[in-house]
């Protein structure tokens, strides 16, 4: 009913204990580059999810210890040259690299530029270019969840639908075909945009991940879907309350549990 | 130095050359004006100097038309106005306090003229420019606006303008991090070749990070930080913005800057770090007349003196003379004043950001602003004379021989008013209102726009106010609405200035905040034309007898003068922009109602009259003329109070404000907001107002707002209205089922058909 809207807590109280108590050891890496735009955003986002959030800055060359690294969205150096062409070479970025590729496999989420910046360090296949309609586009974005066997899309059910806020200006997903056809072949497109396919990307693919399932990038962003009334208007499930649209949520709580649980599937 | 390429013009020369000719009128100088430089300083002014004269008495920065006037802001303050106000006019941007040891900061600009040049660097530097004047208070950014009016649509300049400016502020905001939150898009004729870029920034700070432009304390060093000085924007602020167009003249192309927004989101984030470690006395961002304008302005708010090396500026192109270097309006600079034994912690900062900066000088107490340049003194000033002591105009005005006329020429009764639809007719009249140009949805235009960064918005467009969390732990947070409507201010500047406040006003009411401050963005034609200095003077007196009525200060602003092609001035258009506060932002009302709320009750709050005259339906047929509709702040205050109340007790689920377009557009829009119909009867509320159901549903009547009610709340929502003597009448129910306006007994406008009609004519004009 309407008239209870006011009943749900709209501010996420984080002082509370989290749904889950063995959550709270995890600890995520938020990357800042110069010119990175979400990251406060992300590290909200592992906090709501019950982790703990680490900010990591881009020219330090150490990890902290962290579970689980997030690359942010934003212009990271104002995608000059190409987008997250510079970011690649960030010390940090070696790090990062040599962690996803070790045998513990560490849990890395690339999100929009985040997710730029994976291809660049060709730690994810493919590239981004400009929009195929040549615009910046914000809209809340339908998605369908293709695989549900990686660190950040367990919880999902497979071809479950989910609704997150989609912004960018080189969104447009392409790789050539021998690449296409392998991701396709060996599920590893993560995402796939449904009813309306935003920027023109190659098979409707929204998110992509390693052949091990611990890096995954997406280009929508899930992090502005965790909040009751700082989200979309929509879920997968159709209309709810104005901005209580937080199906972007169990993408971080995934990773968490992933961590907990000891790991991807290796 | 040997590759010089010019002569230096240094003050010894100036005095020894008395009779030596300098270009003052083509730098935009009156013949008087550089008689008074020559007087001031008791010699003729060196090149430098007179850059710096040239720029800072120039309409753009010195407002000399229109301080005679802007006094009245100071003047007409209560106390209740100003007891929230941490800093008033005249600082780069006016701060509130909103309890709880937060404050913010906000304010509107123009940016008019470089866009009507270079639509897209001109919108995307007006953004940079006043996310500039945000920081520079020891804030943090955290959102936008963009009030933008543009030509005819069909016209085919407009397409240029148009996709440039959009595509500016988005590619300037969007880079930044800041969500844009709101606006207007408005097409008239009146705006060809003239079209309207305000810009508006809001930030947040706690009440101890407040900084102000002060050079204080002899001995500390000054800093030039940020981007490097290039050519760009030379002459902006005395030539772009103190002329009107004229073809007979060079372009103007290269006095537009060139926006890097990467560079200023760095700087945010840098700046944001040096407050934080308390590494900056005195700050001041660059802007329109770039270094004459950070170093007089810091002198002359500090102990009065200031000692510059020119030579030190970073340069981006070295063969820039120090008059060039003085006028140059490069983005994403900034000036700071920092302590000696602070330099070193100051510097660490600029490195981790991978900042450039340069030592240029340091504060005197010689009450000079001496500037030197290869060892030789170029400028040597009295601060206060360039920043504070421009020429100040009086004006002549008149009212307009045609505006009795203009307001004897009533809708009612002109050949206009053809005919007023009843019945099945009803229906195209609302599809046509609803895809009309400054109807239809601006989807478009605001898709192009971030609205989620930062985490924090609450809402945004198309509601009717923006809202930004403030405190992510209580909630505590603020509205911004931004308004006028130029026609209303054309018929009667005065009261049409009132009604740009009380649209303001009312949508930060409706969204459920309590109006705390307005700045203002006063976009008028030729000061110089006695007819348009009337109604920017009558405006002007509209809007702080306005402000003074409801109790809200004006707290900072700007003036465009000079928005005109020929003869031909825009309407006058004094955009208000209102910041409100709401205790928890979960308080916030949508302007529409969702599946949920079906079977809730729909009131009009306020009584309808036949005000036709100004009117988005007369806008269709082709009319301008008459009296704008009756402002009555009193019943605003009460309306807003009414709305304020009703939100924070959960009476009300969803509100939108009546006012363009009238109940036509404000039904349409609350049942679009969530694609959810609803079942409307006024038979009773057009008999109580005694008009017929077209009047009813297009007349733009003031003081109204349509709500919806939940069944549990409606005894509750009744016993408000009339203890608080409101009119309210019940005029329908939500309905989730039946997809469809449905105006019973008249029309049924089922939802797809409406939405296809609001949703298509802007792509179908820009793509």
């Amino acid at each position: 009913m309407a008239s209870n809207t006011f009943e749900a807590p709209l501010v996420a109280d984080l002082s509370s204990p989290s749904p889950d108590g063995t959550l709270v050891d995890v600890r995520v890496g938020i990357v800042t580059f110069p010119g990175t735009l979400d990251d406060r955003d992300a590290a909200r986002a592992i906090d709501i999810a019950g982790g703990t959030s680490v900010p990591l800055w881009y020219a330090d060359d150490d990890l902290q210890g962290v579970d689980a690294v997030i690359l942010p969205g934003g212009f990271s150096y104002g995608d000059y040259l190409r987008a997250g062409a510079i970011s690649r070479f960030a010390p940090l970025m070696s790090r990062i690299v040599d962690a996803a590729n070790s045998d513990a496999a560490m849990p890395v989420l690339g999100i929009c530029n985040g997710f730029q910046i994976l291809t660049e360090a060709h730690l994810l296949p493919g590239s981004m270019i400009r929009n195929d309609h040549l615009k910046f586009v914000c809209r809340d974005q339908r998605l369908r969840v293709e695989n549900t066997e990686t660190a950040w899309t367990a919880l999902y059910t497979a071809g479950q639908e989910i609704v997150v806020p989609l912004k960018n200006n080189d969104g447009q997903y392409v790789c050539d075909q021998a690449t296409l056809d392998m991701l396709e072949a060996e599920g590893r497109v993560a995402f796939r945009y449904v009813g309306h396919n935003p920027n023109g990307s190659l098979n409707d693919i929204a998110g992509v991940t390693n052949a091990r399932g611990n890096v995954v990038g997406l280009m929508p962003h899930p992090e502005h879907a965790v909040e009751p009334g700082f989200g979309p208007d929509s879920t997968g499930q159709g209309p709810v309350t104005m901005g209580d649209g937080t199906d972007g949520l169990d993408i971080f709580i995934s990773a968490l549990k992933t961590v907990v649980n000891g790991g991807t599937r290796a | 130095m040997s590759d010089q390429q010019f002569h230096l013009d240094t003050v010894e020369h100036a005095s020894q050359t008395p009779q030596t000719e300098l270009p003052w009128a083509e730098l935009g100088l009156k013949r008087e004006e550089f008689d008074r430089i020559a007087e001031i300083l008791g010699r003729r002014p060196t090149a430098a100097e007179l850059a710096m004269y040239s720029v800072m008495w120039s309409e753009h920065c010195s407002y000399k038309s229109s301080k005679v006037h802007l006094r009245q802001f100071g003047e007409k303050v209560s106390e209740e106005m100003t007891k929230d106000l941490m800093v008033g006019m005249g600082e780069n941007a006016g701060v509130t306090d909103i309890g709880d040891g937060w404050a913010v900061t906000f304010k509107i600009e123009s940016h008019n003229h470089p866009s009507y040049v270079e639509p897209y660097q001109g919108a995307a530097t007006g953004v940079g420019g006043i996310v500039r004047d945000i920081i520079s208070m020891g804030a943090r950014p955290v959102a936008v606006m963009d009030p933008l009016r543009f030509g005819a649509i069909d016209h085919p300049d407009t397409q240029r303008v148009v996709h440039g400016i959009v595509a500016g502020v988005g590619g300037y905001g969007n880079c930044l991090g800041l969500p844009n939150i709101g606006g207007e898009v408005e097409f008239d004729p009146c705006y060809q070749a003239n079209p309207l870029v305000n810009a508006l920034a809001v930030g947040v700070l706690r009440h101890e990070d407040l900084r102000l432009a002060n050079a204080t304390g002899t001995g500390n060093k000054v800093v030039l930080f940020g981007a490097r000085t290039g050519g760009d924007g030379i002459g902006g602020a005395s030539v772009l913005a103190s002329e009107s167009f004229d073809d007979s003249k060079p372009s103007k192309r290269p006095a537009v800057q060139v926006g890097d927004p990467f560079a200023e989101k760095v700087l945010i984030e840098c700046c944001l770090e040096l407050f934080h470690a308390g590494l900056v006395e005195g700050i001041q961002d660059l802007g329109a007349a770039g270094i004459s304008c950070a170093t007089s302005e810091l002198a002359s708010n500090g102990d009065g003196g200031m000692h510059v090396d020119l030579s030190s500026v970073l340069l981006r192109d070295p063969s820039l003379t120090p008059g060039e270097i003085l006028m140059s309006e490069s983005q994403e600079r900034m000036m700071a004043v920092v302590t000696p034994e602070k330099v070193a912690d100051f510097e660490a900062v600029l490195d981790k950001w991978e900042v450039e900066y340069s030592w240029i000088g340091e504060v005197t107490d010689t009450g000079r602003l001496v500037i030197d340049w290869q060892g030789e003194v170029i400028v040597d000033v009295d601060p206060r004379t360039v920043a504070h002591d421009g020429p100040v105009y009086e004006r002549p005005y008149h009212r307009p021989e045609r505006q009795d006329e203009v307001q004897a020429d009533h809708f009612t009764g002109s050949a206009a008013d053809t005919g007023r639809p009843d019945g099945e007719a009803l229906k195209d009249a609302v599809l046509e209102l609803m895809a009309s140009p400054n109807l239809c949805s601006k989807a478009w235009v605001t898709d192009q726009y971030d609205r989620y960064v930062q985490g924090n918005t609450a809402m945004a467009m198309p509601d009717d106010a923006g809202v930004i969390r403030v405190d992510e732990e209580a909630g505590l947070g603020v509205a911004l609405s931004t308004d006028c409507n130029g026609r209303y201010a054309y018929l009667d500047p005065y009261n049409g200035a009132k009604l740009a406040l009380a649209e303001a006003y009312r949508n930060v009411a409706t969204a459920g905040a309590r109006p705390a401050a307005v700045s203002d963005c006063l976009n008028f034609g030729s000061p110089e034309d006695p007819e348009v200095m009337w109604q920017f003077a009558e405006a002007v007196r509209g809007l702080a007898d306005g402000c003074l009525e409801i109790g809200v200060p004006v707290t900072g602003g700007n003036v465009s003068l000079y928005n005109q092609t020929g003869q031909e001035a825009i309407h006058p258009t004094p955009v208000v922009a209102l910041m409100g506060v709401l205790d928890d932002v979960r308080r916030r009302t949508p302007s529409g109602w969702d599946v949920n709320a079906d079977g809730q009750a729909i009131y009009l709050l306020g009584s309808t009259a036949d005000e036709l005259d100004g009117s988005e339906w007369a806008r269709l047929r082709g009319h301008l003329g008459g009296l704008p509709p009756t402002v009555d702040l009193g019943q605003e205050k009460l309306l807003a109070d009414l709305l304020i109340n009703m939100s924070r007790d959960g009476m009300i689920d969803s509100a939108h404000d009546v006012s363009e377009g009238g109940l036509a557009a404000t039904l349409s829009e609350m049942c679009l907001r969530f694609g959810t119909g609803a079942r409307i009867g006024m038979g009773e509320v057009c008999e109580r107002d005694g008009l017929d159901l077209f009047t009813m549903l297009f007349s733009e009547t003031q003081g109204r707002a349509v709500v919806a009610v939940p069944r549990s709340e409606e005894v509750r929502f009744k016993d408000m209205c009339t203890m608080r003597n409101y009119p309210f009448a019940r005029i329908g129910v939500v309905d989730a089922v039946n997809d469809a306006l449905d105006l019973m007994g008249a029309t049924r406008i089922p939802l797809p058909e409406l939405r296809q009609a609001h949703e298509s004519t802007l792509p179908t004009y820009f793509g």
